[in-house]
């Protein structure tokens, strides 16, 4: 089990371990657990109120800016990763270090400019 | 393959043991720090068996799966949120060469696997078809996408400070001048991952005296236990991550590596328990404001930080 093929199929052995837990757990529960439904019992929970209206119903969602901020960072984030490893390798210096400070400047920019829209102010 | 079933041993018994002793502590420091007892009678002695009897109860509950829900998705989502966390703990090491498997790319899976935890919440606040459940839902899925980027920032200061992304190789780079160092990227990790976890005071998801219990509310019985495990297996896991990359790992004077490694998880999992006791609920606006204009300029002072000593030294 070495190699780079080798190590992922552990990891996919111990996904197939995690599986088998959550089924056993669930079969074991159907062995013990009573089954009686009730129409009553199997309405929607609103503080015992009779539910009113669909279950998927229609809010106000304000969080969609921040979704637009996390693709823009988090994408940018991720080639941080491979830059991190080797930004100090001898030849890189000083350059890499420059690179970083573009980069952090773009992120901060672009979080001055959510500040400036007034995204983080709800009231 | 001995050393592999020993490692995945190792590996079960840490995630099958580890969070019940951090729930049961839990349950007594809470207690203790309210001028409670807490439980007492469960097993005996002070109550040490009360999780066993919840496990019990758990397990002989009925399964309710309400008429409106979408069977489907409401059924797997436990298990999303539940095995990530197990999944994770295979890069995590316990002690020198006691680690299941050494990936090259360790932090970043641990990282992306991480994610996924969050997934199985969402699918249950939208499969659950309940106001308060969606409700829930998408704040989780708000406090996913805030928090993850001064979570992944902070990650990757170490990553420049070790030069690399496998995790034994950060623990074995790790100095003690690094706990100064990254201190500020510590603490940023340590809070962004309790956000993911939605643990107090960043449990607006499931605030339960304003919207129940948020994406669990529909839940019974095993699957409801199943959540409750995600929760008390993530905090082990964050402590775990926070040991390694910030606070050394296994490296420590006189004990052996793993006794360092467990005094270290569990010191963070005390803190976890102490901030919920300490602090109220941060309110949606304000959780948000903490993330982006605390946590990622936090962060990205870090990086500046790392990168400037890094390449002077």
């Amino acid at each position: 089990m070495d190699g780079y093929f080798g190590s992922y199929a552990l990891v996919a052995a111990l996904l197939a371990i995690g599986v088998a837990i959550v089924a056993g757990a669930m079969m074991a529960n159907r062995f013990l657990r009573p089954s009686r439904p009730t129409a009553e019992k199997l309405t929607t929970y609103e503080c015992g109120v009779d539910p009113v209206g669909d279950g998927w119903a229609q809010s106000q969602v304000r969080y969609y800016v921040f979704t637009y901020l996390y693709v823009v960072f988090a994408v940018d984030a991720v080639f941080l990763f491979p830059w991190a490893t080797v930004f100090d390798a001898p030849g890189y210096g000083l350059t890499t270090l420059v690179e970083m400070f573009v980069f952090l400047g773009f992120i901060a920019l672009g979080i001055v400019y959510a500040w400036r829209k007034r995204v983080l102010t709800w009231t | 393959m001995l050393e592999v079933v020993l490692s995945f041993v190792v590996i079960l018994i840490v995630f099958l043991v580890l969070p019940l002793i951090v729930g049961q502590t839990e349950h007594k420091v809470m207690a203790h720090m309210q001028s409670r007892l807490g439980p007492m009678y469960a097993g005996g002695f002070h109550g040490w068996a009360q999780l066993i009897a919840d496990g019990v109860k758990f397990a002989q509950k009925e399964d309710v799966i309400p008429a409106a829900a979408d069977r489907r998705i409401f059924m797997i989502a436990p298990g999303v949120a539940l095995i990530p966390y197990l999944v994770v703990l295979i890069v995590i090491p316990l002690d020198r060469d006691l680690v299941a498997v050494d990936l090259d790319l360790g932090l970043f899976f641990v990282l992306a696997v991480m994610g996924i935890g969050v997934l199985g919440s969402i699918m249950a606040g939208w499969a659950s078809a309940n106001k308060y459940s969606v409700l829930g839902g998408m704040r989780s899925a708000a406090q996913l996408m805030s928090y993850e980027l001064p979570l992944v920032l902070a990650a990757s200061s170490v990553a420049m400070a070790a030069g690399t992304l496998s995790i034994p190789g950060i623990v074995e780079a790790w100095q003690w001048w690094w706990l100064p160092w990254q201190a500020i990227g510590g603490v940023v990790f340590f809070l962004a991952g309790l956000a993911e976890l939605r643990r107090p005071p960043f449990d607006m998801p499931i605030a339960e005296s304003e919207i129940i219990m948020g994406p669990m509310t529909e839940y019974t019985g095993m699957r409801f236990a199943l959540f409750m495990l995600a929760e008390y297996a993530g905090i082990v896991v964050l402590s775990f991550l926070t040991t390694v990359l910030f606070l050394g790992g296994w490296q420590g004077p006189l004990l052996p590596g793993w006794a360092w490694t467990l005094a270290k998880v569990f010191l963070l999992s005390f803190v976890v328990i102490w901030l919920r006791v300490t602090y109220p609920r941060l309110r949606e606006d304000q959780l948000q404001k903490l993330a982006w204009a605390v946590l990622v300029p936090l962060a990205l002072v870090q990086l500046a930080l790392t990168g400037v000593i890094k390449v002077l030294l």
